[in-house]
């Protein structure tokens, strides 16, 4: 059995096999011990729920796999909406023909990043399309975490004077995505940023109150999340555009791909808002975490344009910052 | 780039002679990637009041006339020929409000980084394949390049559809105009690496003319072109100046203009915007008429139309603003484009509309 087949996503025998012989014992714990129709489980409070769907192109690519990208992209979730993440489903949707040996690499990456997260696979399930009528392999993963920050994590507790402060250097997952498409190989230099945000999270949770706002800085880049911020609000925000991190060779890189850092997606970088009085310390809690060792002040919340983020550019000129307009990239995670 | 504290001395010195100059300055970025960086980078935020930055005609798809894209959209329409295009020409609206962008499902429209992929489509196609040959200096020898192979190989069926424009001649048709209000060029770098400096100093250099500064495409490149034409301005001068030596040579590039006079020769052109051009277009050389689209296709007069309140024309010879244009980001955005300025990536309108009119 070196490829996948129709079969195996038939209901019988071969489905079977593939669940019993492959899937299963690299995902099994102490709640996933029998295949069942569902999973039960106890949670105490309220709890995060979300979903999310993986179709990154190529499957593997430097940092990472679309495997730790599903489990890391649904934890960031729920980590990101002040909870802990407990459970996750899987998904898989694949194309026929797809090498076994490719599938169990994604599985156990699915594992020993879920093992990092403290979290349980609980149930799954696995579909097959016929060839060429899908794109290797498709991961949906939903989420479940119980919630550990009391605030709610909303726009509307940002107030004029926050600051505006990022995790860590952005467009990394996204270039090196496109640079591993268009065969730009620069050995080991671009990586993917794909990474847990669950422990950054907890640590900025401890701000209690002063923690206004928190998001993970995925599709549409740092652009579209800070556009999100202020729409349709009573504010806007002023932008550094010299303040935000951004590695050298992703900056090149995207310079030759006609693509632009601030628009182009994260795996492993949060965008928060807090009170002015608190940046520094919430700089100092996030430069503690590998993760979080280049975050920085990047702007403020003002009165000026609200709805607008107002992008200071390296040469001291303003201009708007938009949403990212025409067609993002596909397939980017 | 150049380090914050140089760009800082720049600043300072274009504020010093701008106070100094005590009257208005417009200045003209004729190519449409200029605006674009200008706009991107809020260089026309840094400068002092007095000093005014304006859009040219320098947007190859938003110079093109209609008639030229509707005769395009008809070759398709009626079956005749499959047309082969670079991908920003697909959403440029025709007089009927439809763009080639609605028949690229069909096949019969081909979009190509380079021209010389018509020769692999050629293989595959059974129809005739007609190429959008529109553009500038910049563009123009390597389809000029594609096409000398298409005449050498004896290559059938394959038509050449010209609608190129060159820079000089338009800029001196914008000095021309009896209300032009333009103090200088910043002139465009990209068309510049293959023709050089000197057909600038026909145009410029004479009396009458008017400075222009030849300028790359970064934002430092550019601030220390409008210092160079600040400086002239404060003078009284009007020279061509290089400042951007890396990449343009005095003489240009020959090999790339022999390409382009070996297959074409100059011919009167229409500009949308600007009207009819004497000499500022291209035409197949005569030997070389098996090639022409226009031969073959027997193709309707060109002609302009512009949409209901659409005021690009008067965008692209510098006179508006986008900002004072009417429909300008209400019926007229990067989503529902009503007039071709806001439509190609290059567009003085879509660059306005992206990056907003801020003042520092």
């Amino acid at each position: 059995m070196k490829h996948i087949k129709l079969e195996h996503g038939s209901g019988g025998a071969l489905s079977r096999q593939l669940t019993e012989e492959i899937i299963y014992p690299i995902l099994k714990n102490n709640i996933y011990t029998e295949l069942s129709d569902a999973a039960v489980i106890e949670v105490n409070g309220k709890i995060a729920f979300t979903t999310d769907t993986y179709v990154v192109d190529p499957v593997f690519f430097p940092g990472g796999d679309i495997g730790k990208l599903a489990v890391c992209g649904t934890c960031n979730d729920l980590s990101v909406s002040g909870s802990k993440p407990q459970y996750l489903s899987l998904g898989l949707v694949i194309e026929e023909g797809f090498p076994i040996e490719q599938l169990i690499r994604i599985l156990n990456s699915i594992r020993s990043t879920a093992d990092s997260a403290g979290v349980n696979i609980i149930t799954g399930d696995t579909k097959v399309v016929p060839g060429g009528k899908g794109g290797n392999i498709y991961i949906n993963t939903s989420g479940i975490g119980v919630k550990e920050y009391s605030e709610t994590i909303s726009a509307s507790r940002i107030s004029v004077n926050d600051a505006v402060i990022i995790s860590g250097p952005i467009g990394s997952h996204g270039i090196a995505i496109m640079a591993s498409r268009e065969s730009i190989n620069l050995g080991s230099k671009i990586t993917s940023d794909v990474a847990l945000l669950y422990p950054l999270c907890r640590s900025l949770f401890g701000l209690g109150s002063r923690l206004r706002f928190l998001r993970d800085t995925t599709r549409g880049g740092l652009a579209a999340i800070l556009n999100e911020i202020c729409s349709g609000n009573s504010f806007g925000l002023n932008i550094r555009e010299s303040a935000i991190p951004v590695n050298e060779d992703v900056q090149a890189v995207s310079d030759i791909l006609g693509l632009n850092p601030i628009e182009i997606a994260n795996e492993g970088v949060l965008t928060l808002v807090t009170d002015p009085g608190s940046a520094q310390e919430a700089l100092d809690i996030l430069h503690r975490h590998e993760t979080g060792r280049e975050a920085a002040v990047i702007g403020n919340v003002t009165e000026v344009f609200p709805g607008r983020v107002i992008l200071e550019t390296l040469v001291g000129g303003k201009r708007i910052l938009d949403y990212p307009r025409g067609l993002l990239l596909p397939r980017i995670c | 780039m150049l380090s914050s504290h140089s760009i800082d001395g720049i600043k300072t010195e274009i504020k010093s002679i701008a106070s100094r100059i005590e009257k208005d300055v417009v200045i003209m970025e004729v190519c449409g990637t200029h605006t674009v960086s200008i706009r991107r980078a809020g260089i026309h935020s840094l400068l002092p009041p007095n000093i005014h930055l304006i859009a040219g005609p320098g947007c190859p798809v938003c110079v093109t006339p209609t008639g030229y894209i509707d005769n395009a959209i008809n070759l398709v329409r009626e079956g005749r020929a499959v047309v082969v295009t670079f991908g920003d020409m697909l959403k440029v609206p025709g007089s009927e409000g439809i763009s080639l962008s609605s028949y690229t499902g069909s096949g019969s429209v081909r979009i190509v980084y380079s021209p010389l992929e018509i020769f692999k489509i050629r293989e595959t196609v059974t129809k005739p394949l007609v190429f959008l040959g529109i553009g500038f200096e910049t563009t123009i020898p390597t389809i000029a390049a594609a096409f000398l192979r298409a005449a050498e190989e004896n290559k059938e069926d394959i038509y050449l559809y010209t609608g190129f424009k060159t820079v000089p001649v338009a800029l001196e048709a914008l000095l021309s105009m009896p209300d032009s209000m333009i103090d200088a060029f910043l002139l465009p770098g990209h068309v510049s690496v293959i023709i050089g400096e000197n057909p600038y100093r026909e145009v410029l250099e004479k009396d009458g003319g008017i400075p222009g500064v030849i300028a790359g495409f970064e934002p430092d490149d550019i601030l220390i072109a409008l210092l160079f034409i600040l400086r002239q301005i404060r003078k009284g001068t009007h020279k061509v100046e290089n400042a951007y030596k890396r990449a343009v040579r005095p003489e240009g590039n020959s090999v790339a203009r022999d390409a382009i006079y070996r297959l074409l020769e100059p011919a009167d052109e229409l500009w949308r915007g600007l009207g009819i051009i004497p000499g500022s277009g291209l035409k197949l050389r005569q030997q070389f008429s098996g090639l022409d689209a226009k031969h073959v296709f027997g193709f309707k007069e060109e002609y302009n139309y512009e949409p209901p309140g659409c005021l690009c024309a008067e965008v692209l010879q510098g006179k508006l603003s986008p900002l004072k244009c009417p429909i300008f980001g209400k019926t007229c955005t990067p989503e529902e484009p009503v007039g071709p300025c806001m439509v190609s990536s290059e567009g003085a309108c879509a660059a306005y509309y992206r990056y907003g009119d801020i003042k520092v």
